[in-house]
């Protein structure tokens, strides 16, 4: 069995469009919508989020035929736990800033849905490698959405893009333009309505095909 | 092997939670050092920022111009009195937490920018949603101010927020701390709604942000709290003069 | 008494775990359709939330990070809080269960979603961040009664959104709605209008 055959490239690219985590499956939104107002925090989100599934996929599945039931969901919440904190305490040391901006957000990575539910639903079930290929496509569909979102909140509600500023300013109202940046793109409703916008027009465009 | 047995659970569990606590405490010792320098070196880009000395790349830059820039950090209190002179730099001053600073613990940064001597303030306030803080640094003179820095804990993205950007911080530069002809010793620099300066107080009052009224009433309440414990500081250090 | 109020009103309008920091929300569109479970989910949510935010609280101050201890075990504290917040839903649990059968029947489904309910973890996260914030701050905590306060106001708000949503849900089985905007899309669009009026809480001045 090769380490790409088609099975395991189905892993690592259905949870991307046809089962992403967030658009189709409806998890791990809570994180998605409250680090998007710019887009770097988002980016760093989505890259967390993806380090930490595959890592705890892989781990829980080549500890998968010791675990005990009984204490099954604890194990896989300590795992993800010390993931959580081993990547906040990184961020801490070598991405200062950016950990300031992510707050509360990245302890949450610990509750997102999109973790425990591919550690019940996949790794415990499979191999390490395919539990990887798995944890890296479900953590890439989720980071693609946040850094959807994050790209048009910061682009219309900031003129920027990872703070360098992309509409010129001559065309703002303050110097003589027509342009204002869209308030209301970096109030957290705005999130809802992004990620409820993009739902529609993915599952439209699946029907199409 | 059963892996549903109890002493295979408890076994299970004790090996987990031990090893778990050995690596994350390994981790978190051996990156400790380096978080601990990363808040440090925030606060002293925010000290510099302060100081007009900003975007400064990376953390020797920032270290350079720290040690280039503040020449010691002392801890006053309101009535003027010095009580560690801050000779041991990064030691007295400095190491003050936000949150411990009170009328009997006020910490200052004497500076030196092209050989003028520069004061810098720290300040605490309240925004609209959480605590906002900042530093003032004022002329020798004691009078006029040379430049700010503000942040927040959570201001609204986009409005409230700005006041962490140097657009709204500059406009404070070059502002008078007092009324002219007023000699009672009350601050009188604050912030008023955007496009509210009255006539005649253009050099007392700095333009707040659109749409973040709140937040804006919170930087002026914030720096006038915030000057109003350093003015016994100030008048004894101009009685010396 | 006044930081007390100004506390609890913040952590159900102005700071409110659904519209203004997103949290919960897989549990919240999953258990939104109809009002009655919704209200089921939400009493179970502000229980759990006041059991263990203020055991996490003080957790957080006599233990992880007590000054008098010496040593700062903090970058224990997710591992500990979530360790608690599946203890203490388990304990509840079975304690519910023995005692009182009737409210097994209406909170029991509920209570295994609720330990990963990033509300719960995400309401003593905030309490950990919190107790660094500065004292005349109207978020601050600083004892174990502005821990509960915290904890109950924030349930409430939960409870508030997550009824109110299933309200509106509940008559928009009736509506017509694009067929790819149906189900989650037009949800999220209604969730949005819904933050969008709980914005203008944010001025109130508290």
């Amino acid at each position: 069995m090769s380490l790409f055959s088609k099975a395991n490239r189905e892993v690592l690219t259905s949870p991307l469009a046809k089962n992403n985590p967030v658009a189709v499956q409806v998890l791990g939104i809570c994180s998605a919508l409250a680090v998007t107002a710019q887009l770097e925090p988002a980016i760093v989100m989505g890259l967390s989020v993806t380090v930490i599934t595959a890592f705890a996929n892989v781990i829980i599945s080549l500890l998968r035929k010791t675990i005990p039931n009984r204490i099954r969901i604890i194990v896989q919440l300590v795992v993800v736990a010390s993931l959580v904190t081993l990547v906040s305490q990184i961020l801490k040391a070598y991405a200062y800033d950016v950990s300031v901006q992510l707050s509360v957000y990245v302890g949450l990575i610990i509750t997102n849905c999109i973790l425990m539910g591919r550690l019940e639903a996949f790794a415990m079930m499979n191999g390490p490698w395919e539990s990887f290929l798995d944890g890296v496509g479900s953590g890439l569909g989720y980071a693609w959405i946040l850094v959807a979102v994050g790209f048009v909140r910061e682009l219309f509600g900031n003129g920027t893009l990872l703070g360098l500023r992309v509409i010129p300013d001559s065309l703002y109202v303050e110097n003589g333009g027509f342009y204002v940046n869209n308030g209301m793109m970096t109030m957290p409703a705005m999130a809802l309505i992004l990620v409820g916008c993009l739902i529609w027009a993915l599952r439209a465009c699946q029907k199409e095909q | 092997m059963d892996t549903n047995k109890n002493s295979y659970t408890i076994i299970y569990a004790s090996v987990m939670v031990i090893v778990v606590a050995f690596l994350l405490a390994f981790v978190s010792s051996a990156l400790k050092p380096t978080q601990d320098q990363n808040v440090e070196l925030d606060k002293k880009k925010q000290i510099l920022a302060s100081l007009g000395l900003r975007d400064l790349d990376g953390a020797e830059a920032v270290e350079k111009a720290y040690s280039e820039a503040v020449v010691c950090d002392l801890v006053v209190d309101s009535l003027g009195n010095v009580l560690k002179d801050g000779k041991n730099k990064d030691k007295d001053g400095f190491v003050v937490p936000q949150k411990e600073i009170s009328p009997s613990c006020l910490p200052v940064y004497v500076c030196k920018i092209k050989d003028e001597t520069k004061y810098v303030i720290p300040m605490t306030g309240r925004g609209l949603w959480g605590g906002l803080w900042g530093y003032m640094a004022i002329n020798a003179d004691l009078r006029t101010v040379f430049g700010a820095y503000f942040s927040h804990e959570s201001e609204t993205a986009g409005l409230g927020a700005l006041i962490a950007d140097k657009p709204f911080q500059e406009k404070f530069i070059g502002k008078n701390i007092f009324a002219e002809g007023d000699s009672t010793g009350t601050p009188a620099l604050c912030v008023v709604k955007n496009g509210k300066v009255e006539a005649g107080k253009d050099k007392t009052q700095v333009d707040g942000i659109t749409g973040a009224t709140l937040t804006s009433v919170g930087v002026s309440n914030m720096v006038q709290d915030g000057l109003k414990q350093y003015v016994g500081y100030f008048k004894s250090l101009e009685q010396k003069r | 008494m006044e930081q007390l109020l100004s506390l609890f009103v913040r952590s159900i309008f102005v700071d409110n775990m659904i519209f203004a920091f997103f949290l919960g929300m897989c549990s919240y569109l999953a258990v939104s359709k109809n009002v009655k479970t919704a209200l089921g989910l939400g009493v179970a949510v502000i229980f759990v939330l006041v059991i263990t935010v203020p055991t996490n609280y003080l957790l957080q101050t006599k233990v992880l990070q007590n000054p008098e201890m010496g040593v700062d075990l903090s970058f224990l504290s997710f591992i500990i809080f979530i360790a608690v917040i599946a203890g203490i839903v388990q304990l509840v649990e079975m304690i519910v269960e023995r005692f009182s059968p009737s409210l097994y029947a209406a909170l029991g489904i509920f209570l295994p979603l609720i330990a990963v309910n990033c509300a719960i973890m995400g309401a003593s996260l905030f309490m950990q961040q919190r107790i660094g914030m500065q004292p005349n701050s109207s978020q601050y905590i600083g004892s174990v009664l502005d821990a509960v306060v915290y904890a109950l106001g924030s349930g409430i708000g939960w409870l508030l959104a997550i009824v109110a949503l299933a309200a509106i849900r509940e008559k928009m089985a009736y509506t017509i709605v694009p067929k790819p905007l149906q189900g989650l899309g037009i949800t999220f669009i209604t969730v949005g209008l819904m933050a969008m009026a709980f914005m203008c809480f944010s001025g109130l001045n508290i």
